[in-house]
């Protein structure tokens, strides 16, 4: 039902059901949030967002209050502003001081609220909370003293992970946002996805920095500093500086790779190219032997963490593929570093991710001999850029720079694995030519792509239909099993992604991306699919040189070492 | 408990007198209820009050003796244990009911007085001072010069009408409760009337919720039972946290047959099938009353499947709260009985439309729901007949603080406060002067002396910024700080607030943390001490406006009121604080200073040597000294001086 309300004295028309904010967002009026978030149910914590309503004696909440016919709302009035500085001056009381060495100094949303207040003086001089910091996870830090306990981080990590791993504790000013029994992070269904870093408006949530490691690697002359970078990061990394993504932003990346003083530098896509030959030889065994299906993709830390942890019963499902990242760490590690003339254990490896698992699923991954891991040190895109800004370097001013290693050639198959359904869609690719013999036609797999929660395809290969499903969030992938557990749904692959969308959204991506940075993300993996010719993994000569002179044909038990990795129940470590 | 609970007295209590549309019985039927009732008794009857008050003055006890006595003395006497019938400072209670004679009550019965006590009455010798009265009873022969309990001050100016059985009838007999009227108005109901018919009845009564808000009853019913939904909830908010009220667990005590009946009617008429009780876990006594209660409740088909062969079906389970205040909120207690943290959401949607586990709920306070069996046996008139308007019916209060008696009372609504403080509880003890009233709890107010004369009802006390609250009320003498008050119940209200919205969660320490400043000890008496301790109060003022405009729920919107009263009727006591450093009370601590009155000092020495900071100074037998300058005012001295030679300022 359509009608009128009256907001600033001015008629606006509105419908039924709509809350007051959403009306202010249709006709452009800003009000102040700390809580809200869109797409999320409204928790009316924060009370910032707080309007004048004629005939109502308190101030309402415009995130949670609906429209009625003839509402007289006044969004900016001098009582409203009143309320809403108080507000924030009450949050500044209890906030540590200390703006000039914290993290989020400058994108800090408390900050920003202060400073939009005009806010200029301490009014309320409170103790703080002596808390301790949660550095027990090896991906994410807590800092509670920064904490505004505004609980977008519980929301997201309740309704679009599903992970329950965070919560508020306590009452009253002694609240705080706790994990299971004060264990911190490590201890319990944390999936070090880092979606909660995402929504933090303060540095109450962010990665465990590994920013210093990689700059003393980068300065120590015993080592031999490479980096691999995943599909998703030159299109952020354009995003960050605001350089049109194009097809030179790859050799652009790699020239400010170099500059940082990195001896080589690999693209992860090729160790993707390399997972898809192992996985969909794997599908075709278990679909000879009848076992083991429907086959879950195993290439998202988080993921393959709530399996062990919540769900190790599946762990037979999963694809026994290690993950891109540390495939290629143990290349380089065991193969390329020899090439290239250098002792492992002096090959420093640097991954730069938008992912905070990934940091976890690194230091977890040691090498054989157990001294070093196969990947040294994990960054994601914010330590990467605030590294190329920190060296000076000018990403518009630079160079592009060609590859100079073989290992850096990929298929755009690979350079999929960064968004869901990318990765089901390479796969079903090689899946079907190691069936049929013959590509894929048409070779997109339209289904698979798209900003939606749940894809699903029926992909034919040869007389056989093929059942597939993409679910990214793991609170989707949660139902999806639940519906498979129960009988009400077959697959023959689920592809799981951990964060909304996948790797384009990933926990470590710059913060604040929306829609329109996410569509700009993804175009930028479909454009390059579009545009490279090597479309298929099983046709990167990288990959198959790579089968003939130092690995087994794929699938077969003497890659075991090198390119997969037997996963267990935490239960059983 | 020899006539009560006997398989032959259930059928003829639920056949004969509860189906009866009459309240007339045959001779045979009537004497036979006498019995029951023990209208007439045979051997002496003894009643014990064993609520949680009782038990606490040493009922246990009590009872103990008795039964020592009557074992010595080889007597026949049937032992009843009552609920509390209101005057908590007189318990223990102990009633006698010889065959023929009135029901007397003695106060104070504590163990060492059974025997004495029991002597006198069988021996038709009472002693005046034990006694605190006799019951009228047309059948009874009176004691002689004995007082009446119901026309003492106490009693005389109340209404009883939920508190009609407390203290007379056995909680733990569902038959007592029968005989005396008991599920007759959930039998004619359900038999005869449609859920419409019975929200339409409340609508008329003008019935309001009794747990603060005020909202007609019947309203928020038939709001309920207009959404559609094959489940619907009924919660009966017994979670009581207000300091100092305690009214909810005298009623489970004292008639807990009462809850469930008005919980049965009120579920019927919202066409739900499930109802909860959250009772807060620490009254223990209520919860064991209160599942015997429904456990006999069941047992009789009052609860359960196919209630009177009408088809209506319904299970009642209690769940214990943990004791936080904002459970009390509905929104919180909602998400409490789900099992999740009780923190209360935004409204709308209300639970009438969305409430526990997304049903339509109705939550009613446990005073609103033991109304309902009068209004339904005596109608929707009868009810709007008693009280003022907008506020019909009668309010239970509970009494605290430096009350001459404290208790818990029901009036008629339209009664005044003063009336209540001055006539019912008896002014304050000790012949102090009466300073203010603390009414409905945390979320009230402090009424100055010349507000007194208000009535208590919903309107009238919200002209005076308060509303009726649970109906707490704290007798506060001269020897109160007000300040020191303000400061308790944002202590409270601060640990209380549930943390999700920041004017409570932040604003209620803010405002603690400024009456802390004023009350504590001046570090160095500076002008810009006090200029910023001035300060504070005015930012008490404006962060109590913001904390009241944009709070979540109701406990933070109402956080403000106990400070902001204060400052309005009481502000020369806060100036006092700020500007003299004077707590006239000698509550602050902090604020006192200590003096030694020479003439009366001895010089015993034992101050000297118990003083922590060394501030005493003085030669054995010389009188001493206090140094100013090192006493923290902790009042040591004062405490252990025996010749009162100490004194404060």
């Amino acid at each position: 039902m359509q009608f009128n309300i009256e907001i600033n004295d001015q008629e606006v028309s509105a419908k039924r059901g709509e809350t007051i904010k959403n009306v202010l967002d249709r006709i452009g009026i800003q009000v102040p949030t700390l809580c809200y978030m869109n797409g999320f149910s409204p928790s009316g914590g924060c009370r910032m967002c707080v309007v004048e309503v004629d005939g109502i004696s308190e101030l309402v909440p415009s995130c949670s209050h609906f429209v009625t016919e003839w509402m007289k709302i006044k969004t900016h009035s001098p009582r409203v502003l009143k309320a809403r500085k108080i507000l924030v001056e009450l949050l500044l009381a209890g906030h540590p001081d200390d703006c000039h060495y914290c993290e989020r100094n400058g994108s800090c949303e408390l900050q920003e609220l202060a400073a939009g207040m005009n806010i200029r003086e301490r009014k309320y001089h409170g103790k703080r909370r002596q808390v301790q910091i949660d550095k027990a996870c090896s991906s994410i830090v807590r800092d509670p003293a920064k904490c505004v306990l505004c609980g977008r981080c519980i929301r997201v990590c309740d309704e679009v992970i599903g992970a329950f791993a965070i919560d508020v504790v306590g009452r009253g000013s002694e609240s705080r946002i706790g994990t299971s029994y004060n264990k911190g992070l490590n201890m319990q269904g944390c999936i070090k996805c880092g979606q909660c870093i995402m929504v933090c408006p303060t540095a109450a949530l962010t990665e465990k920095s590994n920013f210093q490691v990689v700059l003393d690697a980068l300065s120590n002359p015993e080592l031999f500093p490479v980096i691999q970078f995943s599909p998703t990061i030159p299109g952020s990394v354009a995003e960050a500086f605001n350089i049109k993504a194009s097809k030179d932003i790859l050799n652009l990346l790699r020239s400010a790779l170099k500059k940082l003083g990195f001896k080589q530098v690999f693209d992860v896509s090729m160790a993707a190219d390399l997972a898809i030959m192992e996985e969909a030889s794997e599908f075709v065994s278990r679909l000879n032997k009848h076992e083991n299906l429907p086959m879950l993709t195993s290439c998202c830390p988080g993921w393959v963490r709530y399996v062990e942890e919540s769900r190790p019963h599946w762990l037979p499902n999963l694809s026994t593929a290690n993950s891109p990242q540390q495939i290629m760490g143990r290349l380089i590690k065991n193969y390329i570093s020899t090439s290239a003339g250098q002792k492992p254990e002096n090959v420093f490896v640097v991954s730069v991710m938008p992912c905070t698992a990934k940091k976890h699923e690194a230091a977890s991954d040691r090498m054989k001999d157990g001294i070093t891991c196969n990947v040294d040190a994990v960054l994601t895109t914010r330590e990467l850029v605030k590294m190329i800004r920190l060296l000076g370097i000018e990403m518009n001013s630079l160079e592009p720079e060609p590859s100079d290693t073989a290992f850096s050639m990929r298929s755009s198959a690979g350079n999929l694995f960064g968004i869901s359904g990318g990765h089901l869609e390479a796969l079903m690719r090689t899946v079907h030519f190691m069936i049929t013999g013959q590509e894929l036609n048409p070779i997109k797999i339209n289904e698979l792509r798209g900003l939606k929660n749940k894809k699903e395809a029926r992909v034919k290969a040869g007389k056989t239909f093929f059942s597939v499903a993409a679910v990214n969030g793991l609170a989707s992938a949660k139902t999806l099993l639940d519906e498979v557990e129960a009988g009400r749904a077959d697959y023959q692959i689920i592809e799981v992604m951990a964060c909304p969308y996948g790797c384009i959204n990933g926990g470590g991506q710059m913060r604040g991306g929306d829609e329109k940075n996410l569509k700009a993300r993804m175009k930028a993996l479909y454009d390059v699919d579009d545009e490279e010719i090597i479309k298929v993994s099983h046709k990167n000569p990288v990959i198959l040189d790579l089968y003939e002179k130092f690995l087994a044909k794929p699938g077969s038990g003497q890659n075991m070492e090198l390119l997969h990795v037997i996963r267990t129940s935490t239960e059983n470590r | 408990m020899a006539i009560l609970n006997t398989p032959e007295n259930k059928e003829f209590l639920v056949e004969k007198i509860l189906k009866s549309y009459s309240t007339i019985f045959d001779k045979a039927n009537s004497d036979r209820l006498a019995l029951v009732k023990r209208d007439k008794v045979i051997h002496p009857v003894i009643y014990i009050g064993t609520g949680t008050c009782g038990l606490i003055a040493g009922a246990g006890n009590t009872l103990t003796a008795v039964e020592q006595y009557l074992e010595k003395n080889n007597l026949d006497a049937e032992i009843i244990h009552v609920g509390c019938i209101g005057l908590c400072s007189m318990e223990p209670l102990l009633d006698v009911q010889l065959p023929g004679k009135s029901r007397i009550s003695f106060h104070h019965a504590t163990e060492d007085r059974v025997e004495g006590l029991l002597d006198a009455v069988f021996h038709h010798l009472l002693l005046e001072e034990t006694v605190l009265g006799q019951y009228k009873h047309p059948g009874h022969e009176d004691w002689a010069n004995m007082p009446y309990v119901l026309q003492m001050p106490f009693f005389a100016l109340q209404h009883r009408n939920i508190l009609r059985n407390s203290g007379i009838i056995s909680p733990w007999s569902v038959d007592d409760y029968i005989a005396h009227g008991g599920y007759r108005s959930l039998y004619k109901t359900v038999l005869n009337y449609t859920s419409d018919k019975v929200c339409e009845i409340v609508d008329q009564s003008e019935l309001r919720g009794r747990g603060g808000g005020g909202y007609p009853t019947g309203k928020k019913w038939a709001l309920a039972l207009g959404t559609g939904s094959d489940q619907k909830y009924l919660i009966c908010n017994a979670d009581e946290s207000d300091p100092g009220a305690f009214m909810n667990r005298a009623i489970i005590e004292g008639d807990p047959h009462r809850v469930i009946e008005g919980i049965a009617i009120s579920a019927y008429a919202i066409g739900a099938s499930n109802a909860y009780i959250y009772v807060r876990s620490d009254y223990e006594q209520s919860l064991v009353i209160l599942e015997k209660a429904l456990s006999q409740a069941k047992e009789y088909g009052f609860v359960g499947e196919n209630i009177f062969n009408s088809g209506f079906n319904l299970h009642i389970h209690i769940r214990q709260g943990a004791g936080a205040f904002v459970c009390g909120e509905e929104t919180a207690l909602i998400a409490s009985i789900e099992g999740k943290r009780g923190i209360p959401q935004s409204k709308p949607p209300f639970p009438a439309e969305k409430g526990l586990f997304g049903h339509p709920t109705i939550v009613n306070n446990i005073e609103t729901l033991a109304n309902i069996p009068s209004i339904m046996e005596n109608g929707p008139g009868w009810f709007k007949s008693i009280g003022i308007r907008e506020s019909r019916g009668t309010k239970i209060f509970s009494i605290a603080g430096k009350a001459t008696h404290t208790g818990f009372i029901e009036i008629e609504m339209g009664t005044t406060i003063s009336d209540i403080v001055v006539s019912i509880a008896g002014g304050t003890k000790g012949n102090k002067q009466l300073k203010a009233v603390q009414f409905g709890g945390p979320s009230g107010v402090c009424l100055p002396v010349q507000d007194l004369n208000t009535p208590v009802g919903y309107e009238s006390l919200r002209a005076l910024g308060s509303s009726l609250g649970l109906g707490g009320i704290i007798i506060l003498d001269e020897d109160t700080c007000m300040v020191n008050l303000s400061k308790y119940f944002m202590e409270f209200l601060q640990k209380e607030s549930c943390g999700k919205c920041i004017p409570c969660r932040e604003g209620t320490r803010r405002m603690r943390n400024i009456l802390e400043e004023i009350t504590r000890r001046p570090r160095e008496d500076s002008s810009h001490e006090t200029l910023e301790r001035f300060k504070g109060v005015v930012e008490l003022e404006s962060l109590a406006e913001v904390i009241r405009d944009t709070s979540l729920c109701g406990l933070g919107r109402n956080a403000p009121n106990p400070v902001l009263s204060s400052l309005k009727w009481f502000r020369e006591e806060y100036e006092e604080h700020i500007f003299d450093r004077k707590c006239k009370a000698g509550i602050c601590h902090d604020l006192r200073t200590f003096f030694i009155d020479v003439e009366a000092c001895n010089g015993c020495n034992i101050c000297k040597k118990k003083c922590p900071e060394n501030a005493i100074i003085g030669s054995v037998k010389l009188p001493h000294f206090i140094v100013e300058s090192k006493c923290t005012g902790c009042g040591i001295c004062f405490d252990c001086c025996k010749f009162n030679a100490i004194y404060f300022k």
